[in-house]
């Protein structure tokens, strides 16, 4: 008896290891094994068919921080990050504290409006930006038939107004999806809680910073890596928004990226990879920060 | 009384009220003109024309005329479906296998699959399409599904949906003599429908929507996906506009339809892990 019992449970431990073995292999297969294969890589120079040890070995990286390009395609992926992720991830809040309010009305209505944007692709709704700020696009259609520009402005064609564009094209799409996030946690709030302020005397403010926040706290720090994830990566927008214009003053690091990689009869790949996992460690290095953050205010 | 109390609560919210009808008409109004330009010539749209035309037809044909429309939606269309089928399975499996049957190692290996939302997509790319073009994966299915199927968010989703699954009816199947992969497949899929359904829908948009790697791995035109056909709808040096916002109103079309019919399920899935 007891021997079959020992069987049983061999049993169902061998079956719980089989259920995750197609997920562990596919992840180690195409995540971890890759970014491995991009760290050899990017110590390896030459054509991608040819490719010899770099001499120093790490001259892929020396050339990195050397490469004016590539530190401006950093510097405007930090400028989308520093100034579009805190005002979505403010006006997201903002609209979720408002949907959640018991007495409004046509809540559905409203939410799914400000979602609405979610349900398009990436390249779609930058196509789409990329039409309506057109120099012959409606904006300067409506911006000059009410005064404000005396003439069609080239929005894209200008490094200022094509970045701004950028971030306003970004917190169109993405405002409405943190908003979910933040609605679903202000839902999870019991109300009575707020009563209970409220009779103590608490006014809205208070109650915003000593009980909402610090309640949806987890979900804050989720959506900010979260955002700061995406922004480190974005590459459909400076594609087909601006096709990295002018003159590569919006292009994103992804977008250098993939240029140097598979872009028109170049295919540096030794190089490409030491960018890559320059990106690689940004990302881990932010999410590391904002989970350290988040731990120690506990 | 009561009633009084009612208008002057509503009256209090009128700048919200105004908030949130300016912000819905910001979110809004870019589609709503995406599809009346999908209507009207080129010149119209940059005329400023924002009522709907009679154009459709003619920017339909120039549309058919360059590109293989039929061909791209039906290739994310097979793409897309593929590809949330294997990954639901893939995943949820997963999930069910770390929760139900968790132990120290199976948690520790849990932990460190996690650290795979930290890589890039675009530092395994080069790597990628390197071992997919070794192993003759180019312009298919499977080098497009193969680096997406496995992910921690839906190993995740699945693992903390199945929290609350009743394991004492487990146990209870077991003596009743119900293997292993059947208390997956009539036990857990039956009870975790919610999950599977806001895990396919998040799966199929992203799938549909997917667009760097799709780039890398789909090089032959005849494999091109909706996204790839209308970002080179635009590359040219004069964009028809009216054709242009055609060509993105059909690859918005299934996503859309998805998004009216099952918000619920598509915030759900977005949200996925968060509980």
């Amino acid at each position: 008896m007891k021997k079959k019992g020992k069987s049983i449970q061999a049993k169902q431990q061998r079956a719980g290891w089989i259920y995750l073995t197609p997920a562990t292999l596919l992840i180690f297969v195409m995540s971890f094994y890759p970014i491995i294969q991009a760290l050899i890589t990017s110590f390896r120079t030459g054509p991608s068919s040819r490719m010899k040890w770099a001499s120093p070995l790490t001259w892929n990286y020396t050339r990195m921080f050397q490469d004016k390009l590539f530190m401006r395609s950093v510097g405007n992926t930090f400028l989308y990050l520093i100034v579009q992720v805190p005002i979505m991830l403010i006006l997201a809040m903002i609209l979720a504290q408002i949907l959640n309010n018991k007495d409004l009305k046509f809540k559905g209505f409203f939410r799914t409006c400000v979602f609405l944007p979610c349900a398009v692709s990436l390249v779609s709704y930058s196509l789409i930006f990329k039409s309506l700020f057109a120099t012959q696009g409606l904006m300067n259609h409506i911006l000059t038939s009410i005064g404000i520009l005396k003439e069609n402005y080239n929005f894209l064609g200008n490094p200022g107004s094509a970045k701004a564009i950028i971030i306003i094209a970004l917190l169109w799409r993405w405002t409405g999806y943190n908003m979910v996030f933040y609605l679903a946690g202000l839902q999870g709030i019991e109300y009575s809680v707020y009563e209970a302020a409220k009779i103590d005397g608490a006014n809205s403010w208070q109650t915003f910073w000593r009980i909402t926040v610090p309640l949806l706290k987890p979900t804050i720090i989720m959506t900010f890596i979260m955002s700061i994830n995406g922004t480190l990566q974005l590459f459909d927008e400076s594609v087909n928004l601006t096709s990295g214009g002018p003159a590569n003053s919006t292009i994103t690091m992804s977008h250098y990226i993939y240029n140097n990689s598979f872009g028109v009869g170049v295919a540096n790949f030794g190089y490409a990879s030491a960018l890559s996992f320059f990106v690689f460690i940004l990302v881990a290095i932010l999410a590391a920060i904002n989970m350290k953050v988040g731990d120690t205010r506990d | 009384m009561i009633k009084k109390r009612g208008s002057v609560v509503q009256r209090r919210l009128i700048p919200s009220y105004i908030f949130l009808i300016i912000i819905s008409f910001i979110s809004v109004f870019p589609l709503y003109w995406m599809v009346t330009a999908a209507t009207n010539s080129s010149v119209d749209v940059a005329r400023g024309k924002i009522v709907f035309g009679t154009k459709l037809m003619e920017n339909m044909r120039n549309l058919l005329a360059g590109q293989d429309l039929w061909g791209a939606m039906k290739n994310s269309f097979i793409f897309a479906t593929v590809q949330t089928l294997v990954a639901l399975f893939v995943c949820s499996l997963a999930g069910f296998g770390f929760e139900l049957y968790h132990d120290k190692n199976k948690d520790r290996l849990f932990s460190l699959l996690l650290m795979a939302m930290m890589v890039p997509g675009v530092a395994t790319m080069i790597p990628l399409f390197k071992m997919m073009s070794r192993m003759g994966f180019l312009n298919t299915v499977m080098g497009f599904m193969l680096p997406a199927i496995s992910t921690p968010f839906l190993i995740m989703m699945f693992r903390q949906n199945s929290r609350n699954f009743p394991v004492d009816i487990m146990e209870a199947a077991r003596i009743d003599g119900l293997s292993e992969f059947g208390i997956y497949w009539k036990m857990f899929f039956p009870v975790m429908k919610a999950t599977f359904a806001a895990a396919a829908v998040i799966t199929f948009m992203n799938a549909w929507n997917a667009y760097l790697w799709p780039r890398v791995v789909l090089t032959d035109k005849k494999a091109q996906t909706m996204p790839i056909l209308i970002a080179n709808l635009s590359a040219g040096y004069v964009v028809d506009y009216g054709m242009l916002m055609l060509g993105v109103l059909f690859c918005s079309i299934p996503t859309m339809i998805i998004f009216f019919i099952l918000q619920k399920q598509f915030a759900e899935g977005i949200t996925g892990s968060v509980k």
